[in-house]
């Protein structure tokens, strides 16, 4: 007995320091890189603008008092609101469309996975090509209002078409304008939803089959198999796409930069346009300030996710 | 007897489309949604193969140029490849971004694999103390976005004096916890029998790690470094704070502004930027597959 405790312990112990032998080279530089610097920025964030007396929490009550910070975080939440939701759904039904349980070569996987790898800086010249003043979509919009006023003054036809024709009801420069919001966000969808898919497929084929089949039998539609078999089997894997869809969500400014420049519409100015300013002029800071404010959000969102997972697992037991 | 009358029921119930229209219908859906991805695709495959009169012909406005009603077209009516001659024989600039762009990505995939997958072999197979909150700080570090590490890499970078240099891209993209992630998730589902098996015949940790870790958990270690290329090859906040000059700047900066100064190349330049990830994901999808399904098991 005695013996085996402590060749376990040596096990244990043995094990450990091959831990930390393989970690070493990564958390070196994690800590070099981020660690110790951003302990930099905690310091900062309580400092005055010349980093020598402390001045408490008054950055923080500049930077959340700032216009700009303002409109940026909300911009920034509204996005997660709408996006987030609405990429989920999306690649979940695309999900539930494409699965396949052979899984083998699937082109309409293959397809949808695509945009994720495709770089947006190629792809800009195709969205201008659609979004610009005489873009695609303006001339379908002026096509269907040709339609439309041809159809609804059938006594002067011609010259009405004729005249709808040469005014040009649509010609707005999307990407410049309010509609820069919701192009933003159908980027966003077509960029990602890939990722998404590929998360979604991979957990439907982790739920056995015979589920299923035992389903069947007993009558249940389709829409009880999705009720109680496939949403139950797929709650893991909605955590993870919740956070990686977070995480990019974040990188849809590239999306939003090649598109709109550095100075965008306001409905599409967010957190990064921000930081990307306050970088320009070298405003440490308010970018410790700012930097601190995201960590405890980030924080905050990962305590109240944890929570939740109790409080669910508290209601199944109970339930 | 129960039972027989409820078969009968589901019988009739669940009679309504027949499996081969549905199936069609299947089809068509998938399609219309798949269209959506081919169709900007094939436009601007079209437009990489059109001579320089005939884009400003068709893209005078999205190109810069003045503005004009936008004649798109699926072929181009006058094939050339000439664009793609004019690309990669008279425009020193794409060539000199392009290698940019290789030498900021292929050593940080590397260094992101030499760092990254012992990292993730000791989070995914050994116990040790500390190993919940680090393993919480690295995925911390992965969701935050690049603008909250920003200001720490730039003073680390400043006081090193790397800013303005391929390093300054290189270093924190080394660092990146998200591979780490991915590869953690992967070793994870080594089953410990293989383990065992090395251990019983007298590999020590390292040997374990070598043959039986890189070799079972290659699929995770693809994914990672497919996904970091993606990520890395289309940087853009990073160049933008790091990288004053211009001569350095990755692809990713620079393909923005081509249409600018050579109309005639930029849809080719932009095809010529998409066919390293395109190949590579095309080469590697069944190993990201598995990847990412590895990371989605429990939690």
């Amino acid at each position: 007995m005695n013996t085996g405790g402590k060749r376990k312990s040596g096990i244990r112990r043995r094990q450990a320091r091959a831990a930390w032998f393989f970690l070493a080279p990564s958390l070196a530089g994690v800590v070099v890189f981020t660690a110790v610097p951003f302990a930099d920025v905690i310091r900062r964030s309580f400092l005055d603008a010349m980093g020598r007396t402390g001045v408490g929490l008054a950055n923080y009550a500049a930077v959340c008092g700032n216009t700009a910070f303002r409109l940026a975080a909300s911009n920034t939440v509204r996005f997660l609101a709408v996006c987030l939701p609405l990429l989920m759904f999306t690649s979940f039904a695309l999900a539930l469309l494409v699965f396949r349980r052979d899984g083998r070569g699937n082109l309409y996987k293959t397809t949808l996975v695509l945009p994720m790898v495709i770089p947006v800086a190629a792809m800009v010249l195709v969205w201008k090509i659609v979004f610009c003043q005489d873009g695609l979509l303006n001339e379908f919009l002026n096509w269907t209002a040709g339609m439309a006023g041809r159809a609804g003054t059938t006594g002067g036809g011609e010259a009405a078409g004729g005249a709808v024709q040469v005014t040009k009801l649509w010609s707005s420069d999307w990407v410049n304008s309010g509609a820069a919001f919701p192009i933003l966000i159908v980027t966003y969808i077509w960029k990602n939803a890939g990722y998404d898919l590929m998360l979604w497929l991979a957990g439907l084929a982790s739920i056995s089959e015979s589920l299923y089949d035992a389903a069947r039998v007993d009558g249940a539609g389709a829409w009880e198999r999705l009720r109680y078999i496939t949403l139950p089997g797929l709650s893991g894997t909605f955590g993870l796409v919740l956070i990686l869809s977070v995480v990019n969500s974040f990188r849809v400014y590239r999306e939003a930069y090649l598109l709109a420049g550095s100075y965008p519409d306001m409905s599409i100015y967010m957190i990064p346009h921000l930081f990307s300013h306050w970088f320009l002029t070298l405003d440490v800071q308010n970018m410790c300030t700012g930097s601190m404010l995201l960590v405890t959000a980030a924080l905050a969102a990962a305590a109240a996710a944890a929570l939740a997972r109790v409080v669910f697992r508290r209601l199944g037991k109970s339930g | 007897m129960r039972d027989s009358g409820k078969t009968i029921s589901i019988a009739e119930k669940r009679k309504p489309l027949p499996r081969a229209v549905r199936a069609r219908l299947r089809h068509i859906v998938c399609a219309a949604v798949c269209l959506l991805v081919w169709l900007p695709v094939i436009l601007m495959l079209a437009a990489a193969f059109m001579p320089e009169d005939e884009l400003l012909y068709r893209y005078a406005e999205p190109l810069g140029a003045e503005r004009e009603t936008v004649r798109a077209a699926l072929l181009p009516s006058y094939p050339s490849v000439k664009p793609f001659l004019e690309l990669l024989f008279r425009s020193p600039g794409f060539y000199v971004m392009f290698w940019n762009s290789c030498i900021q990505v292929i050593p940080a995939l590397t260094g992101q694999f030499l760092v990254g997958a012992p990292a993730a072999w000791a989070f995914a197979r050994f116990p040790f103390r500390g190993k919940k909150p680090l393993f919480f700080l690295y995925v911390l570090l992965m969701v935050l976005p690049f603008q909250v590490t920003q200001v720490s890499n730039y003073l680390v970078l400043d006081r090193l004096h790397f800013l303005n240099t391929h390093l300054a891209l290189i270093l924190p993209a080394v660092w990146a916890t998200f591979p780490v992630f991915i590869m953690t998730k992967s070793f994870e589902t080594i089953p410990n029998v293989l383990l065992e098996a090395a251990y019983l015949d007298g590999a020590g940790e390292l040997r374990a790690f070598l043959h039986v870790g890189l070799a079972s958990g290659y699929p995770g270690i693809v994914t990672a470094l497919l996904l970091g290329f993606i990520d890395n090859w289309n940087a853009l906040e990073q160049p933008v704070a790091f990288l004053k000059e211009m001569s350095l700047w990755p692809l990713s900066l620079y393909l923005p502004n081509i249409a600018q100064e050579k109309a005639a190349v930029a849809f080719a330049a932009g095809i010529v930027m998409m066919m390293p990830p395109v190949l590579l994901y095309l080469n590697g999808q069944s190993e990201l597959e598995q990847g990412i399904a590895a990371s989605g098991v429990k939690e």
